[in-house]
């Protein structure tokens, strides 16, 4: 080995303490690269193939009830592929031991030949019986989370009747890839189930006999969906067709694609910044280390050694650093990756999701560390090239301070010899000291942001499930019922307070942007379930005009007093244009509010109410599940807790978790940077300290010479940091917020103190541990040793 | 003169680097005594262990064995809050490389000093003492070596030392800029009654002082007594 090289290793090894760490903050920028492009590249890649395989369909219909030989006209349109008709209704599934009625779904499957659409997958059992009716499909997370298995059986009420089912195979499909039970946003796999029935069964149960009342399609390639949309729309009206929508709108697809966006937005903006940080902290440690080694710079150029060879030398410690970091990276990404699979693995239910490396990415994440790595160290390599082997051995003259001899009198009244250090040597260089500051702002900005984005998180669970819904229970009809089930509730022993709500499926429209959602009917004075402005305060709705959920006014890109278009797609479905005269805070969904019976009177169906709230005593919630389980009409009962709990669940486990990766890695950088501003500040001072102590310094009174720099970079750098931070949260609760929940901007003071709690923490820890090598050094070796 | 307390009392003192086969042993048990108000030089090969006794005499470094006494306390048995006290109080240091705080001016290097002593001298005495009154307000960057060496030694004065400790104070100046400085440090022991340690390679300084200590492997080889000091103007190295 070439002595240079044999240099290179010692050097690294002997500053291994601080490569590691630095090749640590690439790693991590790495590995979030790494793994971020992994799982978005294996999700769509899972995606499109099990879509593929198991046909989802292109687009779905649903309506009330059309005479089975309809879907042949909508087979024969132009573009269409394929059309299946189905008969699909709500169920409430009674599990043994379980106290609530269960929601499901029930799917027809073909009354002959197989699935031509939206196909079914085993994962045990076998397709049911055709000639026997109790024969059943289970969805397989839901027989999991319950302990059901082929051969086990289990009664549902379907349609007011009781029936009781045999599961004959646990299965999956891709329509039902994320599965919430109607009205909730959050996947609960022991709350909601799909049950596949033979075709004849769901006709008998639902009253369906020679008819259906929704139909999937499959497109050929190259037709257009909207127009096919159109016709089909045209020929479903009479039969009280709800309106097509296509497969971007479907909810398991769009829950994935989300997923993948979020995935997408977050891989770009998050490794830069690491990248940036390595890059500075490398810039530092060979600024220092060059400066430290100037006469043997010299020296080696005054054997002969070219400019070039010599500044290849110190180029290759950078690309060590840099290439170590990012195959760890590479690594830890994998791992990583193969690990979050498993997360996302118990949301959506894809029957094989393996987490497939992007090439790519190795690629990328190698190039830009390194590139990152260099450009700080090129700045520092042009002062090698600079040093003639003449001026680099002879001794450094001290630095020069005359410029700043005009001190302030002020100043010099107040400061004694080492307060005057402190101060000179700052002002003698403001942009080391400037890299400084902005470094530990950088870091406080982070934590700051990171515990904005917890704050929203807590906030948006808070106001929705304690401010804003006041309910404990969430019960809704199968079809919209009279005023009168409302007292039925009401006089249910136990219920406290029942409140009428009026949902219906709209489509929203603004110029060219649509959305579909839902209009919530609220009565007048709302007790249960408010809806409030940004600032939580009442919102009157209007009788004529609608108020938008903050999610959807950004979709739509609507403020109040613009006026919307409302295709509604229930009752008489009139298209419906009206003032928007507020916005909401929702933080969960995007729905939109209009007063009830306004609401009822546009569709023409007035007192009618599609789900109730009530709040109930919770020493009698079982005789009240019991009471709600034989009442007609119930689809489903919400429990607020357990949605509380699952929504708890998903930002602990699911997307959310990531701020706990990137809460953890902000502090470890904060560290990183204030010990390596410490640090570095030490080394270049370790002279000057021993000089100090030789005097006769006490250790505490030379300790504030190097640790007064370190507390005036912190003291300057919190207010800068707390500031930055506010604004890196606005990107970063953009960049959170889904169509699933929207992560409020909150300002919570304790947030802006935590992190300078933890970034004083971090300078206390740097100092400690600085000062503990500053008392450790040999006094006389320093001394000795020329600068 | 023997009844007087010394300066310095050195008993069998050891200093050994390392251990087992690679020990160094820097000094081999040294005897000696240097009394109050003298200037001794120390003269010496590198390596023979001259600049260790000097560390360990001005509380920098500690002994492997022996007593070292200060007016008749032994350093050796002093905590590292003591030492400091005792560097802080009665010790001046003057470097090879003059050690100067690059960020003070040559005055604000001195009151670095006085601003911690007991009994100190006004900074701009210090500086008069050394010839570098009217260049207090400089910056180390902007004084010659010689300057900044002689800034160095009003530092080492101004706290009023007990004694004055000098590593090779000349090493890094030329032959005529070593002798003013040397002349700086015979006038201060003159004038302030120090007691004064000069470690240096230069044989020639040796006729400035009272005793000159020869040392050699970790020992002392030789003391000699000069009868009258040479000015530092009549010594040419």
């Amino acid at each position: 080995m070439a002595p240079f090289d044999r240099k290179l290793f010692r050097d690294l090894w002997r500053m291994k303490g601080q490569t590691a760490a630095i090749a640590a903050v690439i790693a991590v920028g790495v590995l979030l690269l790494v793994m971020m492009s992994g799982l978005m590249n294996s999700l769509e890649e899972t995606k499109r193939a099990y879509f593929e395989r198991y046909r989802l369909a292109d687009i779905f219909v649903s309506l009330t009830r059309a005479p089975e030989r309809t879907v042949q006209r909508i087979a024969e349109l132009p573009g269409v592929a394929l059309a299946e008709a189905r008969i699909i209704g709500s169920a409430l599934v009674d599990i043994e031991g379980e106290d609530l009625p269960i929601r499901a779904q029930a799917v027809s499957l073909p009354q002959f030949g197989g699935q031509k659409l939206n196909v079914v997958h085993l994962a045990s059992g076998r397709m049911p019986d055709r000639t026997r009716p109790e024969e059943i499909l289970l969805l397989t997370a839901f027989a999991n989370a319950h302990g059901l298995k082929p051969g086990d059986g289990f009664s549902a009420t379907m349609n007011g009747a009781r029936h009781r089912f045999t599961i004959a195979g646990l299965a999956g499909s891709p329509e039902f890839l994320y599965t919430t039970a109607p009205g909730e946003m959050i996947p609960d796999d022991s709350r909601f189930a799909v049950l596949w029935l033979n075709h004849d069964a769901m006709a008998a149960a639902f009253d369906m006999k020679g008819a259906f009342n929704e139909v999937v399609v499959g497109l050929s390639r190259g037709a257009s969906a909207k127009s096919v949309m159109a016709a089909a729309d045209r020929i479903l009206d009479r039969f009280g067709g709800r309106g097509a929508y296509g497969v971007e709108e479907q909810a398991s697809n769009r829950f994935v694609s989300e997923e993948i966006k979020q995935l997408r937005r977050t891989g770009t903006m998050v490794p830069p910044i690491f990248l940036a940080v390595a890059a500075f902290l490398l810039y530092i440690v060979i600024l220092r280390m060059v400066q430290a080694e100037r006469e043997e710079i010299g020296l080696v150029k005054a054997f002969g050694y070219t400019d070039l060879e010599t500044g290849w030398h110190y180029f290759k410690f950078v690309l060590i650093v840099a290439i170590v970091g990012a195959l760890s990276g590479c690594l830890l990404g994998i791992l990583a990756g193969r690990a979050m699979v498993g997360v996302y693995l118990q949301y959506f239910k894809f029957p094989f999701l393996v987490f497939k490396v992007d090439p790519a990415s190795f690629a990328i994440g190698m190039a830009t560390s390194i590139a990152a790595a260099s450009a700080g160290s090129l700045f520092v390599l042009r002062k090698v090239f600079a040093l003639t082997p003449a001026t680099a051995m002879r001794p450094p003259s001290p630095t020069d301070f005359s410029r700043l001899a005009i001190m302030p009198a002020w100043m010099r009244r107040w400061l004694d010899q080492p307060a005057r250090m402190v101060v000179r040597r700052m002002l003698r260089e403001p942009v080391r000291m400037a890299g400084a500051v902005v470094g530990v702002a950088a870091g406080m900005a982070l934590s700051v942001s990171m515990l904005l984005v917890f704050n929203g998180f807590d906030r948006t669970v808070d106001v929705s499930f304690n401010v804003m819904d006041r309910s404990d229970l969430t019960v809704t009809f199968t079809h919209p019922q009279g005023m009168k089930v409302l007292h039925e509730l009401a006089s249910i022993e136990g219920v406290l307070e029942a409140e009428p709500v009026r949902i219906v499926s709209v489509e929203f429209r603004n110029g060219l942007s649509a959305y579909r959602s839902a209009v919530f009917g609220i009565t007048p004075s709302p007790r249960l379930n408010r809806v409030l402005d940004t600032s939580l305060a009442r919102i009157e709705l209007p009788e004529n005009g609608v108020v938008l959920g903050k999610g959807l006014a950004r979709i739509l890109g609507i403020s109040p007093g613009d006026s919307i278009v409302l295709d509604v797609k229930e009752g008489a479905r009139p298209v419906l244009e009206m003032p928007v005269t507020g916005v909401a805070e929702t933080l969960m969904g995007s729905p939109a509010y209009m007063d009830m019976e306004a609401l009822n009177r546009a569709i023409g169906e007035p007192r009618r109410v599609s789900a109730a709230y009530l709040r109930v005593d919770s020493a009698q919630t079982n005789r009240i599940y019991a009471r709600l389980k034989e009442l007609p009409g119930v689809a489903g009962v919400s429990v607020k807790a357990n949605a509380q709990a699952a929504f708890q669940r998903q930002m602990d486990e699911g997307a959310g978790a990531v701020r706990y990766v990137m809460a953890l890695i902000a502090g470890i950088i904060t560290f990183g940077i204030v010990y390596n501003t410490a640090r570095i500040g030490y080394s270049e001072r370790a002279r000057d300290l021993a000089g100090l102590r030789v005097i006769g310094f006490t250790r505490a009174e030379t300790a504030f010479v190097l640790l007064g720099e370190l507390a005036i970079v912190i003291l300057v750098a919190l207010p800068a940091g707390a500031l930055a931070g506010t604004y890196l949260n606005r990107l970063m609760v953009a960049g959170f917020s889904n169509d699933l929940y929207q992560v409020p901007q909150v300002h919570t003071p304790e947030s802006y103190g935590v992190a300078a709690v933890a970034v004083i923490a971090a300078a206390l820890v740097s100092g400690w541990l600085v000062k503990r090598e500053m008392d450790r050094a040999d006094l006389v070796a320093v001394l000795k040793t020329r600068d | 003169m023997t009844s007087a307390v010394p300066a310095f009392a050195t008993r069998k003192l050891v200093k050994t680097y390392g251990e087992g086969h690679t020990a160094v042993h820097a000094l081999r048990g040294v005897d000696l005594e240097i009394p109050k108000g003298e200037i001794a030089v120390l003269l010496g090969p590198s390596g023979s262990g001259k600049s260790t006794l000097l560390n360990i005499l001005g509380g920098l470094d500690r002994a492997s064995g022996g007593e070292a006494l200060f007016l008749g306390s032994d350093l050796c048995l002093m905590s590292d809050r003591e030492l400091t006290r005792y560097r802080r109080d009665h010790v001046g240091f003057v470097f090879q490389f003059y050690n100067l705080m690059p960020s003070l001016t040559a005055r604000e290097n001195v009151e670095l000093v006085t601003e911690i002593a007991s009994d100190p001298m006004s900074p701009d005495e210090a500086l008069e003492l050394v010839g570098l009154r009217e260049r207090a307000h400089h910056f180390p960057s902007q004084l010659s070596g010689g300057e900044q060496q002689r800034v160095a030694i009003a530092r080492a004065v101004a706290k009023r030392p007990t004694v004055l400790f000098c590593d090779e104070p000349t090493g890094a100046l030329d032959s005529k800029t070593g002798q003013s400085v040397l002349q700086v440090i015979s006038d201060i022991n003159v004038k302030a009654g120090a007691t004064v340690l000069i470690v240096t390679h230069a044989a020639a300084t040796g006729a400035m002082a009272d005793r000159v200590i020869h040392f050699a492997d970790g020992a002392i080889r030789e003391i000699t007594v000069n009868d009258e000091r040479r000015k530092a103007s009549e010594i040419h190295w």
